[in-house]
């Protein structure tokens, strides 16, 4: 059954607000495996400008993806989370997230479809300081793939 | 901030150089610790085949990662990105061997914006398989 689409434009409470600590910063960097000082060196991060260590850009998801799962959760939404695949991801900063940060995310359902028997969610995701600055904002799109005997 | 390249001397169409990345099972396995994403699709073979997958598959996110350094190292300054995304067309099948898989990724400059912000479009392949589409970052450049 398609989702219900008076989902869109729901919103669910802020996140808890998550520390973005320097060693969670350099343990993400190192896991991705990239080496850029911005990310590991506090010295390299500041001759760029930057107060503190900057962490990469995908980040974001750290916060933004478990916000999201409020949605994809929701019992009410009754999105079958076993079938689900990562679609697309779009992400857009007003600044990078930096160590000390503390952020906090605001997850909105932007979109609703339904594509041969796929169910198709994109929220968006506020990520703001908890001082009120907004930091970056993400567009997750989830794809709950149609059962194989639905698919014509 | 400072970038190592500067929106006076980029031309729209000039490539950026091509990198590949490796990507092992240890790497998805750093990978989920790291970020919390431990959907067993991306460690555990047996629960991959179950759900109809070839085999163990890359996080999109992971992919996503280390495509972006085809533009951070260009920059140097990761913090000039102002937007990045992608589509993920075809799961990146990383096999239990020690080559792993091979993620190629291309970029060329697709775009001078104005305000010293220049569009970069991507293309990312796996095994001859286009991984990554529509993918693009905007950065800011000196």
């Amino acid at each position: 059954m398609p989702l219900d689409q008076s989902f869109v434009g729901r919103s669910y409470p802020p996140t808890a607000p998550y520390l973005v600590g320097r060693e969670k910063i350099r343990e993400f960097a190192t896991a991705i495996g990239d080496p850029n000082p911005a990310y590991l060196d506090v010295e390299a991060a500041r001759a760029l400008g930057h107060p503190d260590l900057i962490a990469p850009p995908t980040f974001a998801i750290v916060l933004s993806l478990p916000a999201a799962h409020q949605v994809v959760f929701d019992p009410a939404l009754g999105l079958d989370y076993s079938r689900v695949v990562h679609g697309e991801q779009q992400f857009s900063y007003r600044r990078p997230i930096r160590a000390g940060d503390e952020l906090t995310v605001t997850v909105t359902v932007e979109k609703i479809r339904s594509v041969a028997g796929n169910d198709i969610l994109t929220t968006r995701g506020v990520i703001s300081s908890t001082d009120d600055e907004q930091v970056a904002t993400a567009y997750s799109t989830l794809v709950a793939r149609a059962p194989e005997a639905d698919q014509t | 901030m400072s970038t190592l390249v500067s929106y006076a001397e980029v031309e729209v169409g000039q490539p950026l150089p091509t990198r590949s990345f490796p990507i092992t099972r240890a790497d998805l396995v750093r990978y989920a610790g790291a970020s919390g994403d431990f959907n067993p699709i991306h460690w555990n073979q047996r629960f991959a085949r179950g759900v109809g997958l070839p085999d163990v598959i890359a996080h999109g996110m992971f992919t996503m990662a280390v495509a972006a350094r085809a533009v951070t190292d260009w920059v140097g300054d990761p913090g000039a990105v102002v937007e990045y995304g992608v589509r993920f067309t075809k799961p990146v099948v990383v096999p239990d061997d020690d080559p792993g898989a091979l993620v190629e990724v291309e970029a060329v400059v697709a775009d001078k914006l104005g305000d010293n912000l220049v569009r970069v479009d991507f293309t990312a392949r796996s095994a001859g398989e286009k991984v990554l589409g529509m993918a693009r970052a905007v950065v800011r450049l000196s």
